[in-house]
């Protein structure tokens, strides 16, 4: 990116200020981790005709479906449909009325949320739920305690195994920060971040807790086109260091594009689930989006 | 305001252009400075109407009680109006193991208090910490009542007339410092008032201070290595926002019960450091009214700041020691207080807490429209 | 605990008695959370002034040897004395310390603390009210302000008589006025609420302030209300304390405030009928309480209490409700 003129400096030398300079995400560091080296093959997480109540309203209804290792699941649908309400159930935001969800064969039952990120999946946010007065570097480095286990007593003493997490936490939270782009950034504050590099530091974040599944609730809402086709690829680029990804989001075409799988809601239903190709031509989901075609976002 | 926050930037970039050793020199004879402020008697910082020593010693104490409480509040987020409790377990330990049913020294008794109160710490956060916040401050509330109401009608722990005869410290009597007195601006060495190093007792409340001064810079040191850890940003992360902070790993549950036991050991050492400079005490010393000074300190402040807390508590304590006129007013002037700041400056007297790499970020930033160039 | 099985009726009926007094309190803190989401700290204070003006009213007039309707007049000149006052100071609270805080959309931590400092604003002003006086060299008025910080007490209007027996305890009518006069005013409060616009107003507010805004209710104004009406409730108390108890003081709201608070959350806080439930559960409470434990156990109670609501039924005895059409 060409440097910018500072028209606030008096004798307008060109300042390299952080804004001026756009960081692309870089692709070529190797984020993958060894919890997700040797993964067997077959279904990784398995949602097992889950029901959902609120009072008299059943927000999930009898909805089953699995996500195999290493694929990227779409899980589409119209507004209100149960998608997050869908990964709620799974990451232990909301205990389902009946059925269950099993994790790499183990069923999560009643742990509690934090217990369940340990086991391996992480999520992003519909609306972004960043850490706002921590920085950037602070956000991923939340994510990555994740997978420590340092104590109170370690951290006063300062021992050994603190200073090892601490100097691992960060050096895992830089290179995530770089993959996403997010380097030259990593000490603002996350609410003075724009809006795109928000929505990566998410994605950063959740990949610091080590999951094995990464859960992504419409991550390119509010992109232009450009940016969600970059976003796009960095999501396959993560699949490809061997993460599993189910994917939120509402653009067709983006969903078509990147996704191996797909299942569809429709008022807390399963109304469909296969390949893109078999899925555009389905009459129940196009009857389900009413007319919207897949090449409007 | 911001005339006043750059004059301090400005210092502050100054300084911090010196090379390191002239940073620890400057730092240690600030230090030095303050440990010999009840021996020089500056006049303008001297309490007139009052005992300076003591006054300070209750800046000290008062000061410990303020971090403490800054961690449960500042850090963790969780409003606690009950603090006076915990200042009282560790001073009733401290008078039950060293007076009233035994007489076991100072130098035991002042951990197992500490101990005591971590541990009535987490029987009162593990029920209560799961509740909603404003039930929370209710809660605690009852529950400081509830140790002043049981201290006042428990024989076996004094009831109304409380313990007496704590004992001091144990004392070494090395050498004798003199006092300066100052009129006008010159000082002369006053050899009729001394103080002797390492002396507690009664009458001169120096060496007091210097053990509750000791005690607040080792307990501002372990409270940095916290915060600047995983505890610190755990804790930081569940006040953001605790599900999305739960949901990204972070055992929230555990690290709010963890700010509650360390703010209640805190609470205890200074309650033990109140009983062994008073010598006696009762019930009447652990009323409400203390709970509410104690938030104000932290909410004046700035929570989450430690250094805010402190400097919130030696004004607290020191600015109505200094016009003593006010003194029936006190708590008037400090109520109207309370609603101005909350009208008009609810983040506190100093900005929140920052972490290091941030505030350099943002210094950058300023040198970067100062002079154009970003230092790299 | 023989004390308890001996005494019941006596516990009972005067644990009612006083229970009436938190229970009127305690509406003045549901209402205000329920249209807030505010604990109003200061309410207790408000309920305190009101105390004193009708005991500074009373001695004005020479309140001490009436008798008959006299008493009547005096009563009811008591009563408006409590209330005005008591809707004056809740009024003037919202307006200094609370509303300057919702134009700024302070988060709820800042609202408490100016509530905490209003608190002590109210109760050292009335700690403090000699210096005024002293400064301005004006005596007397030294039965009205003098010593500050210690009991006021009430010119003598009713002396306690006995009226019926409800089987070993003769209840007085002091307890029967203090009963039926709390009834009364939450009859009328209920009615006010159920009935009138503003009511429904208020209600609206504690369920959707959005929804009720565009519906055209006037927030402001609702909230006004409430503080007025929540006022007006605590003055009424006040009264009835004061033919209960006979004193007052510049921190007598403090610990009655506290109680009134438990019974509204005890009742469902927000729940104007658990309020009244609340109150007289604590009231009766308290007494057994004491009667098992010994007297100076009696305040624990109400704290150990309330720490009990709060984690095993936090919803309260009858669950919150303001919004909803339960009254």
């Amino acid at each position: 990116m060409s440097e910018t003129p500072n028209p606030r400096h008096p004798d307008g030398n060109p300042g390299r200020r952080p804004e001026d300079v756009i960081e692309t995400p870089d692709t070529s560091v190797d984020i993958s981790v060894e919890e997700i080296a040797d993964l067997p093959p077959g279904k990784m997480l398995e949602v097992d005709d889950v029901t959902l109540r609120f009072g008299g309203v059943k927000a999930l209804d009898g909805v089953s479906f699995h996500i195999n290792t290493g694929e990227i699941l779409g899980l589409i649908g119209p507004n209100g449909a149960g998608k997050t309400t869908c990964f709620n159930v799974m990451t232990g935001v909301y205990q389902p009325t009946s059925g269950g969800v099993r994790f790499m064969g183990d069923p999560l039952g009643k742990r509690k949320k934090f217990e369940i990120t340990k086991m391996g999946i992480a999520r992003t946010f519909q609306n972004i739920r960043l850490f706002h007065n921590m920085t950037a570097l602070e956000n991923v480095l939340v994510g990555a305690d994740a997978h420590h286990s340092t104590g109170i007593a370690s951290a006063l003493l300062r021992l050994p195994k603190h200073r090892a997490e601490e100097a691992e936490g960060m050096d895992r939270a830089h290179e995530l920060l770089k993959f996403m782009g997010l380097e030259r950034r990593a000490d603002e504050l996350a609410r003075n971040l724009p809006y795109g590099d928000q929505r990566r530091l998410e994605i950063a974040r959740a990949l610091a807790t080590n999951p094995k599944l990464l859960c992504l609730d419409e991550p390119a809402a509010g992109f232009n086109p450009a940016e969600k086709r970059r976003l796009m690829e960095l999501i396959q680029t993560i699949r490809d260091q061997g993460y599993t990804v189910l994917l939120i989001e509402h653009d067709m075409k983006l969903v078509m594009g990147v996704t191996d799988r797909i299942v569809v809601l429709e008022f807390g239903k399963k109304i469909a689930e296969g390949l893109p190709a078999e899925i555009r031509d389905n009459p129940a989901v196009i009857a389900a989006y009413l007319g919207v075609d897949e090449s409007a976002s | 305001m911001s005339a006043v926050r750059n004059f301090f930037h400005a210092i502050r970039v100054r300084l911090g252009k010196l090379p390191k050793w002239a940073q620890i020199l400057l730092w240690a004879l600030a230090v030095l400075l303050v440990y010999l402020l009840p021996i020089i008697n500056p006049p303008l910082l001297t309490t007139t109407d009052s005992d300076f020593a003591s006054v300070l010693f209750s800046c000290a104490m008062y000061s410990l009680v303020a971090i403490g409480l800054n961690i449960v509040i500042g850090y963790a987020g969780l409003l606690d109006l009950g603090y006076v409790g915990f200042f009282a377990v560790g001073a009733f330990t401290v008078g039950v193991l060293s007076s009233a049913h035994g007489s076991i020294p100072l130098l035991i008794a002042f951990p197992i208090a500490m101990a005591v109160t971590l541990v009535s710490g987490v029987l009162l956060g593990a029920p209560t910490l799961r509740v909603r916040g404003d039930y929370l401050a209710i809660v605690t509330l009852g529950f400081g009542e509830i140790i002043r109401l049981v201290l006042l009608n428990t024989q076996w722990l004094g009831g109304a007339s409380g313990i007496a005869n704590i004992p001091s410290p144990p004392s070494w009597a090395i050498f004798e410092i003199p006092h300066i007195t100052w009129q006008g601006l010159t000082a002369f060495v006053d050899l009729e008032t001394t103080t002797t190093f390492l002396e507690f007792t009664v009458v001169d409340a120096v060496p007091f201070y210097w053990l509750a001064l000791t005690l607040v810079l080792i307990v501002l040191f372990l409270d940095w290595l916290m915060q600047n850890s995983r505890v610190g940003r755990a804790w930081e992360a569940t006040r953001e926002d605790e599900d999305a902070a739960e949901l990204m790993g972070v055992p929230t549950f555990r690290f709010k019960l963890l700010a509650f036991a360390t703010g209640a050991a805190i609470g205890g050492l200074s309650g033990a450091l109140f009983a062994t400079r008073q010598g006696f005490i009762n019930p009447d010393n652990f009323s409400i009214i203390y709970s509410v000074l104690f938030v104000a300190m932290v909410v004046v402040g700035g929570q989450g700041n430690r250094w805010g807390v402190v400097s919130a508590a030696v004004l607290l304590i020191w600015l109505p020691e200094k016009f003593r006129f006010l003194a029936d007013g006190r708590y008037l002037l400090f109520g109207l207080a309370l609603m101005a700041l909350a009208i008009f400056r609810p983040q506190g007297l100093l900005p929140p807490k920052r972490s290091v790499r941030a505030k350099q970020a943002e210094e950058e930033e300023q040198e970067v429209l100062e002079e154009g160039t970003a230092r790299v | 605990m023989d004390l308890l099985v001996n005494q019941f009726w006596a516990l009972t009926i005067t644990g009612l008695a006083i229970g009436a007094v938190y229970a009127l309190v305690a509406l003045g803190y549901t209402l205000v959370y329920g249209v807030l989401r505010l604990i109003n700290f200061a309410h207790s204070e408000v309920f305190m002034w009101g105390s004193f003006a009708a005991v500074w009213v009373l001695m004005g007039v020479g309140a001490t040897n009436a008798s008959g309707m006299g008493v009547v007049g005096l009563l009811v000149l008591g009563f408006a004395a409590a209330m005005a006052a008591s809707g004056l100071i809740a009024i003037g609270l919202e307006f200094f310390a609370y509303r300057p805080l919702r134009k700024r959309n302070s988060p709820p931590l800042i609202a408490l603390i100016s509530a905490i400092g209003a608190s002590f604003v109210l109760s050292e002003a009335m700690g403090l009210r000699d210096k005024p006086f002293a400064a301005l060299g004006l005596e007397g008025l030294q039965e009205y302000v003098g010593r500050p910080r210690e009991n006021l007490p009430l010119p003598r209007l009713i002396d306690a008589k006995p009226v019926f027996a409800v089987f070993n305890y003769n209840v007085t009518n002091v307890d029967i006025l203090v009963i039926v006069s709390a009834l009364v005013m939450m009859v009328v409060l209920d009615q006010f609420m159920r009935r009138s616009r503003l009511g429904r107003g208020i209600r609206a507010v504690a369920q959707d302030p959005e929804a009720a805004a565009l519906m055209g209710v006037n927030r402001d104004r609702v909230i006004r209300i409430t503080f007025l009406i929540g006022g007006i409730m605590a003055g009424g108390a006040a009264m009835l304390y004061l033919l209960k108890i006979g004193v007052t003081r510049y921190n007598a709201g403090f610990i009655l405030g506290v109680k009134a608070f438990t019974a509204a959350v005890l009742g469902g806080i927000g729940n104007l009928r658990g309020a009244l439930l609340g109150g007289f559960v604590l009231g009766v409470a308290e007494n057994y309480g004491s009667a098992i434990f010994g007297t100076e156990w009696k305040d624990v109670v109400a704290f150990v209490l309330l720490i009990v609501i709060l984690l095993f039924r936090p919803t309260g005895l009858l669950g919150e409700s303001l919004g909803k059409a339960r009254a």
